[in-house]
């Protein structure tokens, strides 16, 4: 490494500070962010706004009839890290195949957003809701009903 | 005269200045440490063996758990072992991307090392300033990735998503903003002579001591060794970028406050060129194997619908063969040693944490000092337990 890359950063240390003023600007630095607006929420009562690419409990989507665009190809549960969904495909003769049964488990996942980005249906996405609580494990268990409407309610 | 007996303390693994589950067996001596055993492993997840039955891109948020006060810095390092062992090169614009997110994650895990690392000392102001700068980058990071603490943001190949307008403006009054907030910090603490008197000469090891425990870093900077790697073997074009490696002289707790205080202040700098000079381009590389096809693209053509099943249900094959890679992470040299087999998965996945050296060298530092400057000097080495336990 050349010389002009390196700083030696302990030329400027302070050997002989004192007691009295670095206390004084210290406190003067805080008295002077005392009088700005705060910068932290009265969380319950209002929220920051949430990123439009944020990454929260998962839905099914519909298409314009109102059914499920989801093709139970299984590639989002293929692709899952944390193996939280999984699903039951179901196909009659001449008609489109659907979910039987479709369970996503919002307390394994890990909300990295694969399933959203294998999806080649764009059936599945991630809301922006983070602060989903409940009762029991087992409704954590989200089931084609509850992923339909999740968001939406 | 009586026998002078020793008593055994545990500090942690619940000790609020242990930063995580560190725990440390203090031999004592009155109030002296004679003897110092680091006990680590109550973080322990398994990562390496769970990598072992993943595919290539599924360990891509596994590696954000190990320094989680870094994430973005982790997946790098993965991701250019990966594309190391497969050969590709990645887009400009995508190295750029990746330089101004590793660079924010090493200001992210600073601002957590210096508010809890003052906070332990007993200066309690800095934790507020350093966690309310530290949002912003959370907020940059929700934005472009989604996601705030482990954004899980860089693929094998490229980068998740392109940038937004939001992005470059967060970013832009970050590296603007930035600045003058650390002048607070340094107001608040460089030369207060409470702050001097606990860090100065206290947990001192020579420049060759360092080297042989293995430390890197900012903690081996602090002793006066110039390593650093993202200039002794650039990646991800950071060798575009004009920044200065800083070092100390003495190798106590003060030097490593100040080489991070440099450090943040070099990283903001190199943000700053990333994001004014940043090259138009693709973010992913065209790459069959890895470049998953877009939505539109998927649902007109058969073949990319295809290509996109096998890059996701099946994975990456990755050719055989044995690769070392390593990134400036954070808290120092973060390496990932990769053995592909020419499946989906890895063979085996060992990650060189730089934590791990840092908690080894504790027994060093600790003996002699008393029990109180043992927790400025762990918060000096600034060790994640998710990086050690794995």
């Amino acid at each position: 490494m050349e010389k002009s890359e390196i700083i030696v950063v302990s030329k400027n240390r302070a050997e002989k500070g004192s007691y009295v003023k670095p206390i004084l600007q210290g406190l003067g630095y805080t008295l002077s962010n005392f009088f700005k607006k705060p910068v932290t929420v009265q969380y319950p009562d209002e929220e920051t706004k949430r990123s439009q690419r944020w990454r929260g409990l998962h839905k099914l989507n519909l298409d314009e009839k109102g059914e499920l665009k989801c093709v139970a190809c299984g590639l989002c549960a293929a692709i899952c890290p944390s193996q939280a969904i999984s699903l039951v495909p179901y196909e009659e003769e001449g008609q489109t195949r659907y979910p039987k049964k479709f369970v996503v488990d919002e307390l394994r996942c890990i909300f990295c957003g694969f399933c959203q980005e294998a999806c080649p249906k764009g059936a599945i996405s991630l809301t922006q809701i983070y602060d989903y609580v409940d009762y029991c494990r087992k409704d954590f268990e989200f089931d084609i009903e509850k992923l339909k409407t999740t968001g939406r309610m | 005269m009586t026998d002078r007996k020793t008593i055994t303390l545990n500090m942690g693994p619940h000790h609020p200045a242990t930063h995580g589950v560190l725990r440390v067996i203090l031999e004592l001596d009155g109030e002296t440490v004679v003897d110092a055993t680091p006990v680590i492993g109550y973080l322990h997840r398994g990562i390496e063996k769970i990598c072992e039955n993943r595919n290539y891109q599924q360990i891509i948020p596994l590696t954000d758990r190990l320094d989680y006060a870094a994430a973005s810095a982790n997946n790098i390092g993965y991701c250019l072992t990966v594309e190391k062992l497969m050969g590709i090169d990645v887009p400009k614009r995508a190295q750029y991307l990746r330089v101004i997110m590793a660079e924010l994650a090493r200001i992210m895990g600073h601002h957590l090392w210096i508010g809890t690392h003052a906070l332990d000392i007993g200066a309690m102001t800095v934790i507020f300033y350093a966690f309310r700068d530290r949002e912003m980058i959370m907020a940059i990071n929700e934005e472009i990735a989604g996601y705030r603490l482990t954004p899980s943001f860089i693929r094998i190949g490229g980068v998740a998503r392109d940038t937004t307008d939001e992005f470059i403006k967060l970013v832009r009054d970050f590296v603007k903003w930035f600045p003058k907030a650390l002048e607070g910090y340094h107001t608040l603490l460089t030369k207060n002579k409470i702050w001097t008197t606990r860090t100065m000469n206290i947990g001192v090891i020579s420049a060759k001591e360092a080297i042989n425990y293995g430390l890197t870093g900012p903690s081996l900077r602090g002793s006066g060794v110039a390593y650093d790697v993202r200039k002794a073997f650039p990646y991800s074009s950071y060798n575009d970028f004009e920044f200065q490696v800083p070092i100390g002289e003495n190798g106590d707790v003060y030097d490593r406050f100040l080489v991070r205080m440099e450090e943040f202040k070099q990283s903001i700098n190199i943000i700053g060129q990333a994001i004014e000079n940043l090259p138009a381009g693709p973010i992913q590389t065209d790459n069959p194997w890895i470049s998953s096809p877009g939505l539109p693209e998927v649902q007109n053509d058969i073949s990319a619908l295809i290509r996109r099943f096998m890059i996701n249900a099946r994975g990456a094959a990755v050719p055989v063969g044995e690769v070392y890679s390593a990134v400036e992470g954070a808290k120092g040299e973060l390496g990932f040693y990769l053995v592909g087999d020419g499946s989906e998965h890895p063979y085996r996945l060992k990650i060189r944490s730089s934590c791990f050296y840092l908690a080894s060298a504790l027994p060093r530092l600790l003996v002699g000092h008393m029990v109180a400057d043992a927790v400025a000097i762990i918060g000096s080495l600034d060790v994640v337990l998710g990086e050690i336990d794995r």
